[in-house]
């Protein structure tokens, strides 16, 4: 049976699509068996960056009404044949996503991969209701910057008390990835340490990814960072994080070079 | 594919305009009339479906949006020995 994950924030434009694609490819690449789904319907993206957004035939929708199973939706990587990609659909009508529906399909994906990674649409409405309501873990993404944590704060809060898995009595894993880390306006103090962050949030760190425009690259060209670059600062970082959701220990490094920051974060336990 | 050239050179930018060029081309003529794609991709599973019962399992399809051309695959294996449906044509 495989793990499912929900990559989530509240807010957008903090890094969720991206690491979805970052995770995906990196686990795969251990001979792990993943799906990404996107559950973002009517603002899909995750076929963009995962670069397959001309291959899609059918999507998430289409499987939960029955119009097509989901063996005909899965999109397999062209590059890594352990990953896969289950699309949102470009539908206006966001009601098509049941909770019922999605149950199903998620146990069918649990079935067959290791890996479910569930990229979430923005805010704390149904759709990211739905794309946590099952989930096993939480990877929560912030950047550090106060709006961005406070959402997190908020989602943190849902995934305590809307899915399945905490309705049961269970407690969801959580990790929170800090993305968009610049080190520099760190340094300068113009944005939240990692220690603020991790203070507030007390939710046990799985990595931090620097600001980088290999991120920008990696999307225009539609390949996962990790897959395309992965000795890139942020492509080595998904890795690492991808080996700390397998339960290795990695040590944290700060992705860039600033002093104190590294001294601060070393010996930090990982999530 | 040639991909990962992009990453060595830098200039990735022309990749991404054409990769959306094509997409939002398709896009928008589907919003504002059926896909033809995906048009043709039900009539020819309901031609099929006429005649022989169609086993999911049994059909894979696959697209790719392109331009000039766009490609559309339709893999169905059709079982040598099958039930014509009562009502079934010739
Ligand atoms: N580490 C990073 N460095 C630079 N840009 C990034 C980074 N992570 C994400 N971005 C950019 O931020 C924007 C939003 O990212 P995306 O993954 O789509 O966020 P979300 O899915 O949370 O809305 C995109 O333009 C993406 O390229
Ligand atoms: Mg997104």
């Amino acid at each position: 049976m495989g793990k499912v994950l929900v990559v989530t924030s509240g807010k957008g434009g903090v890094g969720k699509t991206t690491t979805t694609a970052a995770l995906g490819a990196a686990l795969a690449q251990t001979g792990e068996t993943v799906v990404v789904v996107d559950f973002d319907v009517g603002l899909r993206n995750l076929d963009l960056v995962m670069g397959a957004e001309r291959r899609v035939v059918f999507d998430l929708i289409n499987v939960i009404q029955g119009v097509a199973k989901l063996s005909q939706a899965l999109i397999r990587d062209k590059r890594l044949e352990t990953l896969w990609l289950l699309p949102a659909s470009q539908t206006r009508d966001k009601d098509a996503l049941t909770e019922e529906g999605v149950g199903r399909v998620i146990t069918e994906l649990r079935e067959k991969f290791d890996w479910v990674i569930c990229d979430s649409p923005a805010g704390i409405e149904r759709g990211a209701i739905l794309a946590m309501r099952y989930a096993d873990a939480a990877i929560i993404v912030t950047n550090p910057e106060v709006s961005s944590v406070r959402d997190s704060d908020r989602i943190i809060g849902m995934l305590d008390s809307k899915t399945k898995l905490a309705e049961n009595g269970g407690r969801i894993d959580k990790h929170l990835l800090i993305t968009r880390y610049d080190s520099a306006r760190a340094h300068r103090g113009e944005m939240l340490s990692i220690d603020d962050v991790l203070e507030i949030l007390s939710t046990p760190l799985l990595g931090i990814i620097p600001e980088s425009e290999d991120v920008l690259r990696a999307s225009n060209v539609g390949a996962p960072v990790t897959l395309g670059n992965r000795l890139s600062g942020p492509g080595r970082a998904y890795m690492e994080a991808a080996r700390r959701l397998q339960g290795e220990s990695v040590s944290m490094t700060i992705p860039m070079q600033k002093r104190g920051l590294f001294d601060k974060l070393f010996g930090r336990r990982a999530a | 594919m040639s991909v990962f050239r992009f990453f060595r050179r830098g200039g990735s930018a022309p990749v991404a305009r054409e990769r959306l060029q094509i997409l939002l081309a398709h896009e928008r003529k589907a919003s504002s009339q059926p896909d033809l794609l995906n048009v043709l991709r039900e009539e020819i599973l309901a031609v099929v479906a006429k005649h022989i019962s169609l086993d999911p399992d049994r059909v894979r399809i696959s697209m790719d949006r392109g331009d000039p051309v766009s490609v559309l695959e339709v893999d169905i294996e059709i079982p040598n020995k099958f039930d014509m449906p009562k009502s079934g044509a010739a």
